[in-house]
């Protein structure tokens, strides 16, 4: 059989529509498997609140809010130029898109860079878990806020990583005009992924950052 | 419909379109990954098979003379970590769904063919990390990993067996993500959704449970492998965890994957039962939704395994509760298969014998389930053999006989070969006879008291475990006369045409084996799926020549 099939276009869709609807509908439902995955830690993050809510009021009042709340600033400035990629994706400006991206990069790594220096204190405070984890404090169980801190802030951060190790292999394609406005899946898929991994970030910025202003106990 | 011919007028099909290692380990084809995984998930099997012949061979006298304790917790994780996480899980989906949803819906391939074969890669990654650690000497949890011994006291290689079941997650959740896009955006034109045959009803409905039910044992893993490695506290009591939040995380996924690996099977049978009746199925959409509610439900009763684990008695109430409710669903399918076969053409093909055993094993474990929600019952039998036999009548008379079932049923379809009849019937007939002998006296012994996971027991229970394990050999023949005749019928078996059982579905209207791209033309469906009597509201069919098959093909050999 000739293969009459447009550029673009995999052999098993019939249609541009049926290949995009496809990738997207793909994506959220991987994403939907993203939320349950970080469910299951907000589930932990919730019982265990309950259980020490005291301890878990010191705990986050060890942490830096002014480094937290720059880093939600920098994360919504990096959708912002995200969502600016996928619409120049849309309208076929393809260095414009890798030019976004890079700019999602830069604001990705400028969070992992912030990340890093409030990792580096928490770590010299000896507030990282484990046997050496030192608490001057009278409250029990804050060791448990810090478990839940690093793992819930470590997987975000790895799922940065991650994004931005695909950005990686999606600019230079995109600077060559591999992404049309019939096929840029790729571009719009990786954007709902970056939404994605913004929105838990703002979940976690006040379960994790704001707690200890708000709560009085 | 023009057929493919190579430079010596042979029929071109997705076999011998392209030759060499290459062509398969580099394979989008969603055909080629399906016989791939049949390797993978055929050497797990038998693996996990063997970890079985160790616990029933220790089994059969009281004394441990055998094994050392504490190899014998080794032998059952690792049969239960094999078995569930690398045989039943991936078994049905990725083999018979892999092969057939896209033959079923009239599409060319999966949503996202390197997904698939990622998947493929992803699954037998993670089935090394767990024969690493098999080889290292194995781990003794259990293939539940409860807390804190998982996390504090175990020294066997516990992250490592769990870091090969996390990766595994991947490409489960990669092959249901694959399965709900294609469902929803691949049907050929005027495929609705309750024209769909019953087994894409049930993959659906699988892939539901794997899509939210995994990250959740992710995660949790995640956690068992921080605090094992960082020794902090996230489930132990001395630092302020709570053990008990492990078991509700790990149940939370771990009772929805018993419907994993029900569902396909279920979906197995609606198909075999249909073909061999001739008749349409009865309670179509009752059926499509049990699937559905099965799916649902199972979400609600992770409870019922930890009546024992200090929950509150009210919460053992609402478990119990829901967990009874599962049985509606499950017992509308049993009821609507029996009345399927009422007043039909039945006839006893080997597929249909293996949908028969489904039945009748799969009620008694269902049945027996029903007693296991009920509180007191279970107070009585937790932990013991009881528990031992109801799931393994689930799994093994469940999940296992439809797989076979399946695979005997679109064995002709996938290679384009048959197998012999005679033994066919006979292994499927030994399987049968082999599972009861070896599992109904673990009811006997359970009941009696017997506890689950030791290697010694008082000496009046030798008479019943005796039999378990002569029935557990019997079992064993039976798996392996399967394996003997379906590798002998790839070269010496006689050729299937497009449609040995003269049944109704889209795979059945394409040849055998199937084109590299399933369909020289794309069908426009508008009939009903399992249109075998005259007068149901079945299209005409006409466009793509479909039409009731009357004809089946002879299946005995004839050395042609």
């Amino acid at each position: 059989m000739a293969d009459t099939h447009a550029p673009g276009l995999q052999h098993h869709f019939d249609s541009y529509e049926q290949q995009q609807e496809a990738s997207f509908f793909g994506m959220w439902v991987f994403l939907a498997t993203e939320v349950l995955f970080f469910g299951g830690l907000f589930c932990v993050y919730l019982i265990y609140r309950t259980a020490n809510p005291v301890a878990f009021a010191a705990g986050s009042r060890e942490l830096d809010i002014l480094l937290g709340g720059i880093n939600t600033a920098v994360l919504i400035g990096s959708s912002l130029t995200m969502a600016l990629a996928v619409h120049a994706a849309q309208v076929g400006k393809h260095k414009m898109i890798a030019i976004w991206m890079a700019l999602t990069g830069i604001l990705g790594g400028t969070f992992l860079g912030i990340k890093a220096v409030e990792y580096s204190h928490k770590i010299h405070e000896g507030h990282f878990p484990g046997p050496h984890f030192v608490w001057h404090g009278p409250e029990v169980n804050v060791e448990m806020f810090f478990n839940i801190y690093f793992m819930m802030t470590g997987l975000h951060a790895l799922h940065m990583i991650i994004g931005m190790g695909i950005m990686l292999v999606l600019i230079p394609l995109a600077w060559k005009g591999r992404f049309t406005p019939d096929s840029h899946n790729y571009i719009e898929g990786f954007g709902l992924y970056w939404h994605f991994v913004d929105i838990v970030w703002i979940f976690l910025f006040p379960l994790l950052y704001l707690l200890g202003v708000t709560s009085h106990v | 419909m023009s057929e493919s011919v190579d430079t010596f007028g042979r029929r071109l099909h997705y076999l011998n379109a392209d030759f060499g290692v290459k062509s398969w380990l580099l394979t989008r084809d969603h055909k080629r990954i399906a016989l791939l995984y049949l390797i993978s998930i055929t050497i797990f099997f038998a693996l996990g098979g063997l970890m079985a012949v160790g616990i029933r061979l220790e089994l059969a006298t009281p004394q441990g003379d055998l094994v050392q304790p504490d190899t014998y917790n080794r032998l059952f994780t690792m049969h239960g970590v094999l078995m569930i996480f690398f045989f039943l899980i991936p078994s049905i989906p990725a083999v018979l769904g892999n092969f057939l949803i896209p033959l079923m819906i009239g599409a060319k391939d999966l949503a996202f063919p390197k997904l698939n074969l990622a998947s493929w890669y992803i699954y037998n990654i993670a089935g090394f990390f767990t024969l690493w650690a098999v080889a290292q000497g194995g781990v003794d949890t259990g293939w539940t990993f409860y807390t804190p011994y998982s996390t504090t006291y175990s020294n066997s290689y516990v992250i490592a067996t769990a870091l090969g079941v996390f990766i595994s997650g991947f490409s489960s959740i990669l092959t249901a993500v694959n399965f709900i896009v294609t469902i929803h955006r691949m049907r050929a034109p005027g495929l609705t959704w309750f024209r769909l045959p019953l087994f894409i009803w049930a993959h659906y409905a699988t892939s539901l449970v794997i899509i939210l039910g995994t990250p959740v044992i992710a995660v949790t893993i995640l956690m068992v492998a921080a605090e094992r490695l960082l020794h902090i506290g996230i489930f132990d009591p001395a630092l302020g965890g709570d053990p008990v939040l492990f078991q509700h995380l790990f149940w939370f996924y771990s009772h929805p994957a018993v419907y994993i690996m029900i569902l396909p099977s279920m979906g197995v049978v609606s198909e075999l039962i249909a073909a061999f009746t001739r008749k349409r199925i009865f309670g179509y959409k009752f059926i499509a939704g049990a699937s559905v509610a099965i799916a649902v439900l199972g979400f609600l009763v992770w409870g019922h395994h930890m009546f024992l684990s200090s929950q509150s008695v009210y919460a053992g109430m609402v478990f119990s509760v829901l967990s009874m409710l599962v049985a509606v669903p499950s017992a509308i399918k049993v009821f609507n298969w029996i009345a399927t076969m009422y007043k039909g053409s039945v006839s006893w093909d080997t597929p249909m014998l293996y949908a028969m055993g489904f039945i009748g094993l799969f009620t008694i474990g269902g049945l027996t389930g029903v007693m296991l929600a009920t509180l007191g019952i279970d107070i009585h039998v937790h932990d013991t053999y009881f528990v031992v036999a109801h799931f393994h009548y689930v799994m093994v008379g469940g999940a296992i006989m439809g797989y076979l079932g399946g695979l005997h049923f679109w064995w002709p379809k996938m290679t384009g070969r048959l197998y012999p009849v005679f033994w066919s019937k006979f292994a499927a007939i030994i399987i049968f006879v082999g599972f009861n002998l070896t599992f109904f006296p673990q009811f006997l012994l359970g009941y009696l008291g017997m506890p689950r996971r030791y290697h010694v027991y008082p000496a009046d229970f030798q008479v019943l475990n005796v039999m378990s394990s002569a029935g557990a050999t019997v079992l064993g023949v039976g798996y392996l006369i399967p394996l003997v005749y379906f590798v002998w019928s790839m070269r010496y078996g006689k050729r299937a045409d497009r449609n040995p059982w003269g049944a109704i579905g889209l795979e059945w209207n394409t040849g055998s084996p199937p084109p590299q791209h399933n369909f020289h033309e794309i069908p426009t469906v508008d009939w009903d799926a399992y249109g075998y009597l005259p007068d149901t509201p079945a299209g005409t069919g006409e466009s793509w020549g479909i039409a009731v098959p009357t004809q089946r093909q002879d299946r005995t050999q004839d050395d042609g």
